[in-house]
């Protein structure tokens, strides 16, 4: 991890003999994270004898990812751009099972949370964590976040180039960036590896597609001001094109432009998009612009040699040379309705012939998305050393994925998946549902989320009427503050207090792709009871009106809300 | 209706209770709210809230004390508001963790 600010030079470092296509601490990281670790174990312990009181501890312990929720504390892990090692990943499941309750929660920022944690043993964990290059700084605070980025980087085939490398050279400069680190609120950057927006991008603070200009150079496209919560908006594009070795300048300008207009005198109008908004897209570009100007040929324009010297941590593994044909696979497909499912919904195709990615779903019927236990960690862990080059990635819709499968291999990775209750075929359909912990962890939230996701799975748990249904993004909030997506779902649901009772609002039409837009409420909420049985007439509606191969999203655009809000609430 | 005070532990976060040894003048923190001080009007409630808050300062065992209304149902208390009902015996999504492991139903 080096530091990049007006005041420091450049410092990037070389790999030793990095195995896997990820980032590897050099000494100085080692030695950043070692001491905060130490730092912290001495807070820990000052807290715990009452030298320091709760509202001394709080922020610093915040720092540390360390939140304390309705039942518990809860400790968030960065995991940057969603990209893990098999190391990693069963040091995750052993800190679960020594430290926790043997599970942790993946969330829509890619990372992981334990609920369970012990504040005195919290510095511990810490410990573990560092032992494997991972650590929880900035996963909370109003700083610059984990940088998020395409779960099929460095595999998919229509990537212009792996997104990680300059999710890398960005997380380097925001860690502990001094100028940054006490911004009005806190700040989100997203980056996705191609035209096609993977990683959600345009909701981010600051979102980056990588993309080809006319004359074949690579760099960015980038958007401001996106965000959900209480006030959602998706980002306005201010340059179509930025040079890749102008990439921390710019994110700098706009950093700074950000740091001196944000709002602080109230948290609820804090973020990016309400500055951008409030200053509008034309005038927050220009005064961008007007700072890059100033900065772009300093010591931030990033040299040749260092971009390629990160870009060398994320090489491609050595792939066989394969013909791409897959007679085991095909067989199997041909013989075995669970797997051929399993294939078209789970699998894409890779840029390497003969290789497939394979998510994993961490969607079971009646389970609480994206948990996984310390168990199922391990046994992924063994799979991606076994069929995936040790990698493993997280995605922002809570599942995971082995990025690099021969298609021959795909078989007996779905058996061991299926043997330990992974092997779901419901990626991308109804039942793949993104879900924030809610009411039942949440300090924050008024409604509880994982009990409508666990009926709504249960009532589309069959895989025929799931494939049927076809491509369907339901996300769910426990509160406004919007940790499900709900804004940006097929279906969107938001939970709220009413009265003293949960409530839920729907709304459809929402979608966080290249093209994102937000749904529209409804009209009225409905009691807990009442959402599944929504949920299955907007369903229902979408059936009888859609057009041959039309998906929700499509239908929803061709016909309007109108057909749906008179099904939900018979009022046609 | 009475109040009760419910708190965190400091050393794990768990949700815990002023205990019905508050009635002594004692501060004990119990784990279940079956076993919490009620108080009946808001003077004895705002006494055992200083109390707690004291506690807090002196011995470093719990932090953010506050109160919470509870009504009597089948002779135990229970709160008023669905998020203190889910503090007091959540998560609803498992038997396996936190109030709901040591036998509370919300």
């Amino acid at each position: 991890m080096a530091f990049v600010s007006p005041n420091l030079n450049l410092c990037f470092f070389t790999p030793k003999g990095n195995e896997r296509a990820m980032y590897r601490y050099d000494e100085y990281d080692h030695a950043l994270v070692k001491d905060r670790v130490a730092q912290f174990r001495r807070q820990v312990a000052r807290r715990m004898s009452g030298e320091m009181t709760e509202e001394q501890f709080r922020p610093l312990r915040l720092m540390n990812g360390l939140y304390l929720q309705l039942h518990a504390y809860m400790l968030r892990v960065a995991i940057p751009y969603g990209t893990l090692d098999s190391r990693q990943l069963r040091k995750l499941a052993y800190i679960g099972r020594r430290y926790d309750k043997s599970y942790g929660h993946f969330t829509t920022r890619q990372n992981l949370q334990y609920n369970w944690p012990k504040l005195e043993e919290t510095p511990d964990i810490l410990a573990e964590l560092a032992e494997v290059e991972m650590h929880a700084i900035q996963t909370s605070g109003n700083c610059i976040r984990n940088i998020t980025s395409d779960q099929y980087a460095g595999a998919a085939a229509d990537e212009i180039e792996d997104p990680r490398i300059w999710c890398e050279i960005v997380r380097q400069w925001s860690t502990l960036h001094p100028e940054f680190s006490f911004l009005p609120r806190k700040f989100k950057i997203a980056i996705t590896g191609c035209e096609n927006d993977r990683a959600a991008v345009l909701v981010h603070d600051i979102g980056l597609f990588m993309k080809r200009n006319a004359s074949g150079g690579i760099g960015f496209k980038v958007a401001v001001g996106g965000g959900l919560g209480r006030t959602p908006f998706v980002g306005k594009i201010i340059r179509e094109f930025l040079p890749k070795e102008d990439l921390l300048s710019y994110l700098e300008a706009i950093l700074r432009v950000y740091n001196q207009l944000g709002r602080r005198d109230n948290k609820y109008k804090a973020r990016i998009k309400i500055t951008v908004h409030e200053t509008g897209q034309e005038e927050f570009t220009r005064l961008v612009e007007e700072e890059w100007t100033q900065i772009k040929d300093t010591a931030l324009k990033l040299p040749r040699a260092e971009m390629e010297r990160i870009a060398a941590f994320f090489a491609p593994p050595e792939f066989n040379v394969l013909d791409g044909s897959a007679p085991i696979r095909d067989a199997r497909i041909a013989a075995d309705p669970a797997f051929a499912s399993w294939v078209l919904n789970n699998t894409l195709d890779h840029k390497a012939t003969g290789y497939s990615i394979a998510n994993i779903s961490l969607k079971p019927i009646g389970e609480a998305p994206g948990d996984v236990t310390s168990d199922q960690m391990d046994l992924v862990a063994d799979l991606a050393d076994e069929f995936s080059f040790g990698e493993i990635r997280v995605t922002h819709s809570q599942n995971l994925v082995l990025p690099h499968v021969e298609k021959e291999s795909l078989s007996a990775l779905f058996d061991k998946l299926a043997a330990a209750g992974l092997g779901n075929a419901n990626v991308g359909l109804l039942s793949d549902i993104i879900c924030c912990p809610g009411l039942d962890y949440c300090a924050l939230a008024t409604a509880r989320s994982i009990p409508i996701a666990t009926q709504i799975t249960e009532r589309f748990a069959e895989q025929k009427r799931l494939e049927d249904i076809g491509e369907m993004q339901i996300k769910i909030s426990g509160c406004i503050n919007a940790c499900g997506h709900h804004h940006v779902g097929h279906i969107g649901i938001l939970g709220v207090d009413r009265k003293g009772e949960e409530h839920y609002q729907i709304q459809i039409g929402g979608s966080a792709d290249e093209n994102a837009t937000l749904g529209k409420i409804l009209g009225r909420g409905f009691t807990a009871e009442e959402v599944v049985d929504v949920v299955e007439k907007i369903v229902d509606t979408y059936k009888e009106l859609r057009e041959g191969e039309e998906r929700f999203i499509d239908t929803y655009r061709r016909v309007g809300q109108q057909p749906f809000k008179e099904k939900v609430y018979g009022t046609a | 209706m009475s109040q009760v005070v419910i708190a965190s532990r400091l050393s794990d976060g768990r949700v815990v209770f002023l205990s019905k040894d508050a009635v002594e003048g004692a501060v004990v923190w119990a784990s279940s709210l079956a076993e919490a001080a009620l108080a009946d009007d808001d003077s004895r409630a705002e006494e055992f809230l200083a109390l707690s808050e004291a506690d807090m300062l002196e011995r470093h065992e719990i932090l953010d004390p506050y109160l919470i209304d509870v009504v009597m149902e089948n002779g135990e208390p229970r709160p008023t508001k669905n998020r203190e009902v889910i503090r007091c015996f959540g998560p609803t999504v498992s038997q396996d963790f936190g109030k709901t492991s040591e036998g509370a139903r919300p």
